[in-house]
């Protein structure tokens, strides 16, 4: 029997809740990506609209000015693509 | 002092709601459940209980406001009934899975279609494998006392589930009983404040309710099933209390009638009353006929069902649900795979009745057992009472 468990059943908190602090920041959503947003910058006009919607809350201010996903948590739902009012994000198939 | 009361059991049960202090009840009205829930929002608009009542848009709400308040630290009771039962389903699962205990009141009724208000056990039976403890009442003053204790074994650091008290629709629910109310004091000895192992507290962070990966999920489901498994003493311990406490004579499996007699009737809720008043009018005709009324429903209490029909010969089981596309109703399913490869076992009869709230007089019960002697009964099931041209 190979073991794929993280631990034995008798370790786990009750109901399987998890004591350590930050561990959502640990779920890195990134891997579930397919689409990729890009940026045009061309076209931004730093409204913040795509980091209001973001449900992964993963977009934030660069020091340019320009907002832009974290990668490690962007699962490409392109709502900010959707959101963006000057369509200056598009959602492109990412590359292995 | 304890009063004796006439009154309706499901403002008895909401009268022991209240009793128990709990520090939320959120609830939707569904027929034959409503006037438990009622009556509970009158107690919190007059200021006689001091919870947080929340009217919820749907059992599924419900349900999900009574898991958030749970994994709060709250105590909390809700209370529904068949569609609503069947609305609440893939909550019922986390509440189970996150370990939060709650007290949920079925008054059991039957599932559309065609719509019935009425009384069987179809919306219980299609939450058997939930994960929760489940309990099966007979009377008004069982529905009462049983509230309590339905909070102390889900409450128990050893237990850490929900618990569901199942009361016939109805039958109970809209009965007229007398029923003795204990005094305040002898409920809070009984029933301690709830201290919760594990909360959501600021103070103390933790992650209810996390995504079980592959890696985690099985071990996951065998921690909740273990502690269902285990919840078995700790219902034998606090129902040896209830007894001490309140001067009953409640097991796990009770039985009543002929001690020696080779065929038991099985009974779950309250159709175990009917089937009592058959039992002693057969005993007084001399014929030897013993009764089995299942309390505790999840876990199975397999070793003390075990000496409850020790010497049997035959069981009639009689189940109040249909298991489409099965060989038995539920009841006789489960005892079928609790004798299974027993050289001992039992021949199993199965009767399933009252269906949609078919009435079953007494008078029936002892027409059964003639049948199932004479062995004139189905070898899969009988639905009793069934119109047929065949």
């Amino acid at each position: 029997m190979s073991k794929q468990s993280i631990c034995a059943w008798q370790r786990l908190e009750p109901g399987a809740a998890i004591r350590d602090p930050g561990n959502a920041a640990a779920l890195k959503t990134g891997d579930w990506r397919t689409l990729v947003p890009v940026l045009n910058e061309d076209e931004c006009i730093k409204c913040t609209m795509c980091a209001v919607f973001c449900p992964e809350f993963c977009i934030s201010e660069h020091e340019d000015g320009f907002f832009r996903p974290d990668l490690n948590y962007c699962k490409g739902c392109g709502i900010c693509a959707n959101e963006c009012p000057k369509t200056a994000i598009t959602m492109v198939m990412e590359e292995k | 002092m304890a009063r004796r009361i006439g009154t309706e059991v499901s403002l008895a049960v909401a009268d022991a709601v209240k009793m128990a202090a709990p520090d939320v009840i959120s609830a939707y009205p569904i027929t034959p459940q409503t006037h438990i829930v009622e009556e509970l929002s009158e107690f919190v608009a007059n200021g006689e209980l001091d919870a947080e009542y929340i009217p919820v848009e749907s059992e599924h709400s419900a349900m999900s406001a009574a898991v958030g308040a749970a994994a709060a630290g709250a105590r909390v009771y809700t209370a529904t009934s068949s569609q609503g039962l069947a609305l609440m389903h893939e909550i019922l699962f986390i509440a189970s899975s996150m370990r939060l205990p709650m007290v949920m009141t079925v008054a059991n009724r039957s599932l559309s279609g065609p719509i019935s208000i009425w009384n069987d056990h179809s919306d219980i039976m299609a939450e058997r494998d939930i994960g929760w403890v489940q309990l099966f009442v007979e009377n008004g003053q069982e529905a009462l006392e049983f509230t309590w204790a339905a909070f102390r074994i889900g409450e128990d650091k050893r237990v850490m589930l929900p618990v569901v008290v199942n009361m016939d629709g109805f039958i109970m629910s809209h009965m007229i009983e007398p029923i003795t109310i204990p005094d305040q004091e002898v409920v809070d000895a009984f029933l301690k404040p709830y201290e919760p192992q594990i909360k959501l507290d600021t103070a103390d962070p933790v992650t209810f309710g996390p995504v079980g990966v592959p890696e985690v999920y099985l071990e996951a489901k065998k921690q909740c099933e273990q502690a269902l498994l285990d919840s078995k003493a700790v219902v034998s311990e606090v129902i040896d209390d209830l007894n001490h406490t309140f001067g009953r004579q409640y097991g796990l499996v009770e039985t009543n009638g002929a001690e020696d007699a080779e065929t038991v009737i099985v009974t779950m809720g309250s159709l175990g009353e009917s089937v009592m008043t058959a039992v002693d009018r057969m005993n007084a005709n001399g014929k030897a006929v013993r009764q089995a009324r299942i309390r505790l429903w999840r876990p199975f209490p397999v070793e003390e069902f075990m000496d409850a029909v020790s010497g049997a010969k035959k069981l009639v089981v009689i189940d109040r649900a249909i298991s489409p596309g099965s060989v038995n109703g539920p009841v006789a399913q489960e005892l079928k795979s609790v004798f299974y490869g027993r050289l001992d076992a039992p021949e199993i009869v199965n009767v399933i009745a009252g269906i949609g709230g078919r009435d079953v007089p007494v008078d029936d019960f002892v027409q059964m057992v003639e049948l199932a002697e004479k062995g004139e009964l189905a070898e899969t099931y009988t639905l009793w009472g069934l119109d047929s041209d065949a």
